[in-house]
C-alpha cells in the first residue's frame, strides 16, 4: 500500500509538468495582448510608447523559454510570481479568493450529499413507484438546469417576493464576509450559490446512487441476506449501501474538485470574488501569469482528489488491493 | 392598459429624475445631512493604483476620492465643458499671461497627505513632471496631451508656474484630467516612480482604508479636507465610501434594486433604467446626459476596396443616423448624432453644419442613392465586408447589428465576427485582418483638441491604417492656433475631411449616459463622462 502511495505521488510530477507545458503553450496561442487590452480597452487616448513600456515591464518581451523557466522555476522557490494585471503577488491574489471558493464548494457538497444520498436510496428502494418517478423528475430537472440560471431565478425571486411581502426588495449580500467575522452575513450570502450549485450536483449524485444501489440490490449476496431473514433496513444500510457508494464517491469527489475553480458563471451571478471569477477576469485580461497558476491549482486539486478517491476505494471495498 | 400605465409611470419618474438632475439650484438649496457610508458599484477591477499610467475608470471610481487634482471640472456644474475650478490651487483657475503662454497657480496652504506630510507646490511639480516627462520605463498614458508645455517650476513653496511653447486652449482641460492625481514628492523621491502602483497616499476627501482586490475598496472621511461644505463645515459629508466590484451588469442592476449599493457611476442601458424605475418608483432617481464617447465603424484602409474613399463614403452614406438615433436610443447607450467634437461643446458642429457631411443628410433615400452611385462609380457590384465587432453587448453588438442592416440596404453584405476583447484588439491592432471594425473614442474631460487626435492616422489610438498628411496639417494648425473662432473653423475642415471627404472613420452615434440611483443619494450631478465628478466630496445621504 505504501509503495503504491509513493508511486502515485511520484506520478503526479510528470502529470503536473505536462499540464504546465500545455497551459503555457495554449495560453500563448490565444490571440491578444494584455497591454493592448489594458491601454486600448477603455477607448481613451494612449501612447504606443505606453504599450511598449508595459510589455517590457511585465516581461512579455522576454524569450518564451525564459518565461517558461520562470514559471516552472517558481515552484522550486515557492514564488508563484506576480499578476501581470495587478502587479501583486499571485499567492496573495489566490489567498484572497480561496477561502470563499472552498467554503462554497464545501457547502454545495453538503447540500448535494444531503439531498442526493437519501433521494437516491429512496428512489432505488421504491423503484417504479410514484416516489421513484418524482425523484427522477427532480434529478433530471437538476441536470437540465444550469446552476447559474437557477442562481438568477433565486436572486430575482428574492427581490420580487421580498418586495411583495415586506415592501422592500432584498437580495443576498454582494461582498464576502468570513464566517468567523459575521456568520449570519456569511451564510446569507453563500447559502444561495450553495443551493444553486448543490442542486445540480445532487441531481447527478442522486441518479448515480440510485443506479448503483439498484445494481447492488440485484447481487447474489443481497439475495442471500434476504433469504437469511435480515430486515430490509439492515440489508440496505449495512450490506448494499457501502458497496454502492464506490461510483458515488467518485462523482462527488470530481464535482468537488470542479467546484474549487469551476464556478465560473455562478460566481459572477452572485458576485462572489472566488477563484472562478478570477479565472474569467484573468483570461479576459490575457493575464498569463495568473491564468497559468490558476490552471495549475485546478490540475493539482484534480490530481489530489483522484488520488484520495483511489485510497478511499480500498476502505469502501476491502476486495480492492493496490500493488 | 397596464402596459400603458407602466410606461406612463416610467416616463413620469424618469422625467422627475431628469428634472431633479437639472435642478441644480433646488438641490443646492437643500442643506446636506452628514454621515453615512456611500456604497457604490465599480464595474471594472482596479489594475494598478497608479492613475497616471492607467486608462480605465476602474481605477478612478474607487481611488479617485482619495486624491486631489490641481484643478477639476466644477463638481456643481459638471455638464459644462468649460467650467473648471481650483482643487488644490487657490481662488479661481488662473488666466494666462505672457500672451497666453504662462499659467501661475497659487497653492492652498495647510493641506496634508494621508501620511501627514504637508502638500506644497513641489509635490505638484513632481507629479506633473512624472505625467508629462516620465523617465524611460515609466509609463504615462496621456503625456502627449502636454506637448505644449515648455517648463514647469515652483518658484516658492506655494506657487506653480507652467510655461507653454505656444498658447493652447487644450492645456487647461488637459490639466483637469481626472487621472492627474497629485502625489507626494517625498514618496516619489524615496520610494520611486512605481510606488503608487501599489500604495495610496493622497489629499482627497477620503482616506484610504483598504482594498480587497476584485471585491471592494474602502475609504473613510478625511477630517483635514480642504473644501468647505454648504453647512460651513469641511467636506465631505459622508463618513466613508465603499466601492464594490461588480463586473456583471445584471448584478449591478439587482444590487441597486436590492439596495446593496446606492449608485453606479458608469451608466445603464435604457431597459435597466426602466426596470429600476418600475420596481422602485420614487426611491430611484435617474440622471441622464450626453456622453463623451463616440462609436465608429473603422474601415481598414489596407484592405481593398476600402482604400478607395468612394467606397468608404458609400458606407457612411448608408447609415441613417437620425432614425438610428431614434430607435437605438431605446435599446442601447447611444443617442446623439454628432461630428468629431462632443455635441454640447462650442466647437461642435451645429445641425446645419452636420447635415452637409456625407451620411448626415436627413434625406435617407437620397443618401442611399448617392451611396449606390459611388459604389457603381468605384466599379463595385457586390461588396462583401468582414465586419469585426467586440464581444460586448452595450453598445457594440447592438450598434454593429444596426450597421449591418443599414449596409444591406445598399446591397453591401457584411458578415459580423464577434470577438472577445483580447482577440478583438489583436485583430484590430496586430493581425489587421478585418475590412471594417467597431471602434470607439471615450475621453474624460471634454477637450476637443486632444479628443479629435483619434482621427489622425499617426495617433496611437487610430486603427484605420492610413496616413493623411493634409489632415495632419489641419490638426497642426488647430493645435497651434490660439484663436477660438479660427480653431472652430479649422475643426470644421478637419471634420469634413475625416468624416466626409475621406470618410476615414464612420462615426455612428455618440453615447448616452444613464445613471439611475437610489433617491437618497444627493449632491452628485451627472457629468458627460464616467471619469468625471468622481471625488464624491459633495455627495450626501438623505436617510
Amino acid at each position: 500500500m505504501y509503495k503504491y502511495i509513493a508511486k502515485r505521488l511520484m506520478l503526479m510530477i510528470p502529470t503536473l509538468f505536462g499540464a504546465a507545458v500545455l497551459v503555457f503553450i495554449l495560453l500563448r496561442m490565444i490571440p491578444g495582448d494584455i497591454c493592448e487590452v489594458r491601454m486600448a480597452g477603455s477607448g481613451m487616448y494612449f501612447d504606443q510608447e505606453a504599450i511598449d513600456v508595459c510589455r517590457e515591464n511585465i516581461g512579455l518581451n522576454k524569450p518564451l523559454p525564459l518565461q517558461f523557466i520562470e514559471f516552472v522555476g517558481g515552484y522550486f522557490t515557492l514564488d508563484l510570481g506576480t499578476s501581470m494585471w495587478t502587479e501583486k503577488p499571485i499567492t496573495h491574489e489566490i489567498q484572497l479568493r480561496f477561502a470563499l471558493s472552498l467554503q462554497v464548494a464545501i457547502m454545495a457538497t453538503i447540500v448535494a450529499i444531503a439531498i442526493a444520498i437519501p433521494l437516491g436510496i429512496i428512489s432505488a428502494v421504491k423503484q417504479n413507484t410514484w416516489i421513484d418517478y418524482a425523484v427522477r423528475v427532480f434529478s433530471i430537472a437538476g441536470i437540465a438546469m444550469p446552476s447559474f440560471w437557477l442562481g438568477i431565478l433565486i436572486i430575482l425571486g428574492l427581490l420580487v417576493y421580498s418586495q411583495a411581502w415586506f415592501g422592500e426588495p432584498w437580495m443576498p449580500p454582494i461582498v464576502y464576509v468570513p464566517p468567523w467575522e459575521d456568520p449570519i452575513g456569511n451564510l446569507s450570502q453563500l447559502i444561495w450559490p450553495a443551493v444553486a450549485t448543490g442542486y445540480r450536483y445532487s441531481a447527478v449524485a442522486a441518479r448515480m446512487t440510485r443506479s448503483a444501489l439498484l445494481e447492488v440490490l440485484r447481487e447474489d449476496y443481497i439475495r442471500t441476506a434476504r433469504a437469511k431473514g435480515l430486515i430490509e433496513k439492515v440489508i440496505i444500510n449495512r450490506h448494499a449501501l457501502k458497496n454502492a457508494m464506490l461510483p458515488v464517491v467518485t462523482i462527488i469527489a470530481i464535482e468537488f474538485a470542479f467546484l474549487i475553480g469551476g464556478l465560473v458563471v455562478t460566481e459572477q451571478v452572485f458576485n462572489l470574488n472566488g477563484l472562478g471569477k478570477l479565472f474569467v477576469t484573468s483570461v479576459g485580461n490575457q493575464d498569463y501569469t495568473m491564468t497559468q497558476q490558476l490552471v495549475m491549482i485546478v490540475v493539482l486539486v484534480f490530481v489530489l482528489v483522484n488520488f484520495a478517491v483511489d485510497i478511499f476505494y480500498a476502505w469502501l471495498d476491502p476486495r480492492i488491493r493496490y500493488s | 392598459m397596464k402596459v400603458i400605465f407602466s410606461k406612463l409611470a416610467v416616463a413620469t419618474v424618469v422625467g422627475a429624475g431628469l428634472a431633479l438632475a437639472a435642478g441644480g439650484v433646488a438641490n443646492a438649496a437643500e442643506m446636506p445631512k452628514r454621515g453615512g457610508i456611500l456604497t457604490y458599484l465599480n464595474p471594472a477591477e482596479i489594475p494598478s493604483y497608479d492613475a497616471h499610467r492607467e486608462t480605465t475608470f476602474g481605477v478612478v471610481h474607487p481611488l479617485g476620492p482619495m486624491y486631489s487634482l490641481l484643478i477639476r471640472v466644477n463638481p456643481d456644474n459638471p455638464q459644462s465643458a468649460t467650467d473648471f475650478t481650483c482643487d488644490l490651487c487657490e481662488g479661481k483657475v488662473p488666466s494666462p499671461t505672457d500672451g497666453g503662454k504662462t499659467f501661475t497657480f497659487k497653492i492652498r496652504k495647510g493641506i496634508k497627505f494621508q501620511s501627514g506630510a504637508p502638500l506644497t507646490a513641489h509635490d505638484i511639480v513632481a507629479t506633473y513632471k512624472k505625467i508629462m516627462w516620465p523617465p524611460d520605463g515609466i509609463p504615462s498614458s496621456r503625456k502627449a496631451f502636454y506637448r505644449m508645455v515648455d517648463t514647469l517650476t515652483a518658484p516658492d513653496d506655494f506657487t506653480v508656474v507652467f510655461k507653454l511653447k505656444w498658447p493652447s486652449g487644450a492645456f487647461i482641460p488637459a490639466l483637469a484630467a481626472p487621472f492627474n492625481w497629485i502625489y507626494s514628492k517625498a514618496d516619489l523621491d524615496k520610494h520611486g516612480l512605481n510606488w503608487h502602483t501599489k500604495n495610496v497616499n493622497g489629499t482627497g476627501p477620503f482616506l484610504f482604508v483598504q482594498d480587497q482586490q476584485g471585491s471592494f475598496t474602502e475609504g473613510k472621511r478625511n477630517p483635514n479636507y480642504h473644501h468647505m461644505g454648504l453647512d460651513g463645515k469641511p467636506q465631505p459629508y459622508l463618513d466613508g465610501i465603499k466601492a464594490i466590484v461588480a463586473t456583471k451588469l445584471a448584478v449591478r442592476v439587482q444590487a441597486i434594486r436590492g439596495d446593496r449599493a446606492a449608485i453606479e457611476f458608469r451608466g445603464f442601458p435604457p431597459a435597466h433604467r426602466d426596470e429600476l424605475v418600475k420596481a422602485l418608483g420614487k426611491d430611484i432617481t435617474v440622471q441622464e446626459s450626453d456622453w463623451n464617447c463616440a462609436l465608429f465603424f473603422t474601415p481598414n484602409h489596407e484592405s481593398k476596396p476600402f482604400d478607395d474613399a468612394r467606397v468608404r463614403r458609400a458606407l457612411t452614406l448608408t447609415l441613417d443616423r437620425w432614425s438610428g438615433s431614434q430607435y437605438l436610443s431605446k435599446i442601447a447607450i447611444v443617442k446623439t448624432v454628432g461630428g468629431v467634437v462632443f455635441p454640447n461643446h462650442p466647437f461642435a458642429a451645429t445641425k446645419a453644419e452636420l447635415t452637409k457631411l456625407a451620411g448626415y443628410g436627413e434625406d435617407a433615400k437620397a443618401n442611399l442613392a448617392e451611396a449606390k452611385r459611388l459604389l457603381k462609380e468605384a466599379g463595385i457590384s457586390t461588396l462583401k465586408v468582414n465586419f469585426v465587432n467586440r464581444g460586448v453587448d452595450q453598445p457594440y453588438k447592438v450598434v454593429g447589428t444596426w450597421g449591418i442592416d443599414q449596409w444591406k440596404k445598399a446591397g453591401i453584405d457584411a458578415t459580423q465576427q464577434v470577438l472577445p476583447t483580447p482577440a478583438f484588439y489583436d485583430t484590430l491592432r496586430k493581425t489587421k485582418k478585418f475590412d471594417i471594425a467597431i471602434d470607439f473614442n471615450c475621453q474624460s474631460v471634454i477637450n476637443p483638441i486632444a479628443d479629435i487626435t483619434k482621427f489622425l492616422g499617426t495617433s496611437g489610438a487610430n486603427n484605420g491604417n492610413y496616413k493623411d498628411q493634409p489632415l495632419e496639417d489641419i490638426y497642426a494648425k488647430i493645435e497651434k492656433s490660439g484663436d477660438e473662432t479660427e480653431q472652430r473653423k479649422l475643426i470644421r475642415d478637419y471634420e469634413k475631411r475625416a468624416l466626409s471627404d475621406e470618410a476615414h472613420m464612420l462615426l455612428t452615434l455618440w453615447w448616452y449616459k444613464i445613471n439611475p440611483h437610489r433617491s437618497y443619494v444627493k449632491g452628485w450631478k451627472i457629468a458627460p463622462s464616467h471619469y468625471l465628478n468622481q471625488q464624491l466630496d459633495n455627495i450626501w445621504l438623505d436617510k
